[in-house]
């Protein structure tokens, strides 16, 4: 991997993404302004928000399917404006879609090449592709019986865990990966959160969008909190705890509550700390929901809210 | 690293639950063509066993001419539906490209070839208008291609009309070129007294040529990934535009192809003809495994299909059935087809 060598040099210079006072503009619309972001190598950037805070608009214009129209956009110290994703991905910065990851019925090892097929005269080196897929995703710890089967046949996690591992094989400086999370039980969570934490080992800077704090806490060291399109903050660990970030995220007190309820009561025993994990997740979720329910309106709408069921 | 910690702890690789090794006989039971494969034993030995002059061998060199007539634009329109879209005008591209030719060379006394290559220009124009519509429109081909299906069935009448005065094409076989373009689209030739039509030969040249690229090349691969998921592959930077227009350029040169075949058979060229055979050739290829909705499928399974299609052709009048029974046939047959397709996908799937 001569790429993790790279990184490392390049994060003395300048940091690998960069953003300032970055925004975006719809038409008269403002999808997104005024974010300020760092990402280096090395680094776990989490950016976290609710639905429609303006997550995917940043991820689009990092990953080069949009472009900011204020601000600047810098990549190891050089202003950019990306035509395409291609272009982004050429810069190293490639991105892992929550539901785009890979093409369901063809093969893991097609999925893993494709885009960037190895080739051996007009043809492609299929069993070269085979055994280096296998192997890669070996170092990843993902070990598959059979890189032949359609990766729909694998379970999200791991699909996920594919697509990571794609990315960082073929050269990824910075990953971004949109919500891998949201979608997974806790236990298959978990193996994506490890895979984050190996990117990062390996040097990479990784952009990790969320909307669940329990699970950007453990493997972030900066954090965003986007809210309506805009930026609430900027921290770094040290300077926020798991129940700020949870609160400032929600914008209430009440779920930080129950949380602290759930925590406590999980206490000493593991499985009952598994079961309020799980509800934590879902609590988190069933506010997100009522959150992006009760925010249509453009202004703040008490009324919405309280109507909306409790969790 | 300290705070990575909480992670949990690390799960242990997902090797539980599997099942064992495939045996080769289970993987063959996962090819798409299987089907067909089976359907088509099946539907041949009905015939070879009602019908004695099913048996004989040239009545199979017959059955496959009409089998690679079908077969040839078949093969496009798999790898087309395979990259997740549909031509419904391929078979009026068939008669267009003919007209053309035939037009361009009588009118213009020129050389046959001339006519030969303006056909195969307005042949891949036609590919390419049909796939820069569905891509930069978003619109779905089926309706892209029923529009032009249209356009150029009228076409076809009016421009023959006003060129001719007729609804068919003057008689070509006087043309400078005409005995040459004859040999490479409309020869025969006979071996140990079985006789062999060329396209024959150029339909299983374009079946392992395409099965060649499917399987074998990263235009494959591409073409695969795009129909399966057209957002995961641009995502991941493969040309989808170009791989879907180059797709439905494709079609156009088989349509071409086939176009030039029935001239030179023929010499003549009827301005309606070849309504409804884009059916068959999506037919051909759904029988032969490909899925409606794209990312799978096969070439040879297609082929498989327009031999289906050629041996229940030919087998009906062989076997001395009332032919005006032929359509329910084939639609019965694409029915099973998808039924069985649909069978072995699932089981294929939950192999897991």
């Amino acid at each position: 991997m001569t790429t993790t060598a790279d990184t490392a040099d390049t994060k003395t210079a300048a940091p690998l993404v960069k953003l300032t006072d970055a925004g975006k503009n719809y038409g008269n619309i403002i999808a997104l302004q005024g974010v300020t972001l760092e990402v280096g190598g090395s680094e776990v950037t989490c950016v976290l928000g609710d639905n429609g805070a303006g997550k995917s608009t940043l991820i689009k214009i990092i990953a080069g399917l949009h472009q900011h129209t204020h601000g600047s956009y810098e990549v190891e110290g050089e202003p950019v404006k990306f035509g395409s994703p291609r272009e982004a991905l050429d810069r190293g910065i490639a991105t892992v879609y929550q539901d785009l990851a890979v093409v369901p019925l063809m093969p893991v090892w097609r999925n893993f090449f494709l885009g960037n097929e190895v080739r051996k005269g007009p043809a492609m080196d299929i069993a070269g592709m085979r055994t280096m897929a296998k192997k890669e995703l070996l170092d990843m710890g993902i070990d598959l019986r059979d890189v032949d089967q359609p990766i729909g046949t694998l379970s999200g996690g791991e699909r996920q865990c594919v697509a990571i591992a794609r990315a960082v094989h073929f050269g990824a400086k910075v990953l971004i990966l949109d919500e891998p999370t949201a979608a997974l039980g806790v236990k298959q969570s978990g193996v994506v959160l490890r895979y984050i934490i190996q990117a990062k080992e390996r040097g990479l800077g990784v952009i990790f969008i969320t909307h669940n704090p329990h699970h950007a806490y453990p493997v972030g060291d900066n954090f965003l909190i986007l809210k309506r399109g805009r930026s609430l903050g900027y921290w770094k660990k040290n300077e926020i705890t798991m129940g700020e970030l949870t609160g400032l995220m929600a914008g209430g007190s009440e779920l930080e509550e129950l949380t602290h309820e759930l925590e406590q009561a999980g206490g000493e025993d593991s499985e009952l700390r598994q079961v309020a994990q799980v509800f934590e997740q879902e609590v988190a979720e069933l506010h997100v929901a009522e959150l992006g329910a009760g925010r249509t309106p453009p202004s703040d709408n008490p009324e919405v809210k309280r109507d909306a069921p409790e969790p | 690293m300290s705070q990575t910690v909480d992670v949990g702890t690390p799960p242990a690789p997902a090797r539980d639950e599997r099942v064992a090794r495939k045996s080769p006989l289970a993987r063959l039971m996962t090819r798409p063509e299987i089907g067909a494969l089976a359907g088509a034993i099946v539907i041949y030995l009905i015939f070879f066993i009602v019908a004695p002059p099913f048996r004989d061998v040239n009545s199979l060199a017959s059955v496959l001419y009409v089998s690679s007539t079908y077969g040839i634009p078949a093969v496009a329109v798999a790898l087309l539906m395979i990259g997740g879209e549909f031509d419904l005008s391929a078979g009026v591209a068939v008669t267009s490209s003919a007209l053309v030719a035939s037009m361009i060379s009588y009118q213009f006394s020129a050389n046959m070839f001339v006519g030969v290559l303006v056909a195969l220009v307005v042949a891949l124009a036609i590919g390419f208008i049909n796939g820069y519509l569905v891509v930069k429109t978003g619109i779905p081909s089926f309706l892209v291609t029923l529009g032009t299906f249209f356009m150029l069935r009228g076409l076809n009448l009016a421009i023959t009309k006003i060129v001719t005065g007729n609804v068919g094409t003057n008689d070509v076989s006087n043309i400078a070129g005409f005995e040459a373009a004859k040999k490479i689209f409309a020869s025969e030739f006979s071996i140990g007294g079985v006789n062999i039509r060329i396209t024959l030969l150029w339909w299983l040249l374009f079946v392992i040529i395409a099965t060649w690229v499917l399987v074998r090349t990263h235009i494959g691969n591409w073409i695969f990934a795009v129909g399966g998921s057209a957002p995961s592959s641009r995502a991941v930077g493969v040309p989808v535009n170009k791989v879907k227009i180059g797709l439905f350029m494709t079609v156009g040169f088989m349509a071409w192809f086939t176009g030039m075949h029935i001239l030179f058979a023929f010499n003549t060229v009827q301005s309606g003809l070849g309504l409804g055979n884009e059916f068959i050739y999506i037919v051909a290829a759904v029988v032969g495994g490909c899925l409606l909705t794209g990312g799978y499928g096969s070439v040879i399974g297609a082929a498989i299909g327009a031999f289906i299609f050629g041996m229940a052709n030919q087998g009906i009048v062989y076997a001395g059935w009332n032919p005006d029974w032929f359509y329910f046939f084939l639609g019965a047959l694409l029915l099973g087809a998808i039924l069985l397709n649909n069978f072995i996908r699932l089981r294929a799937e939950a192999s897991r």
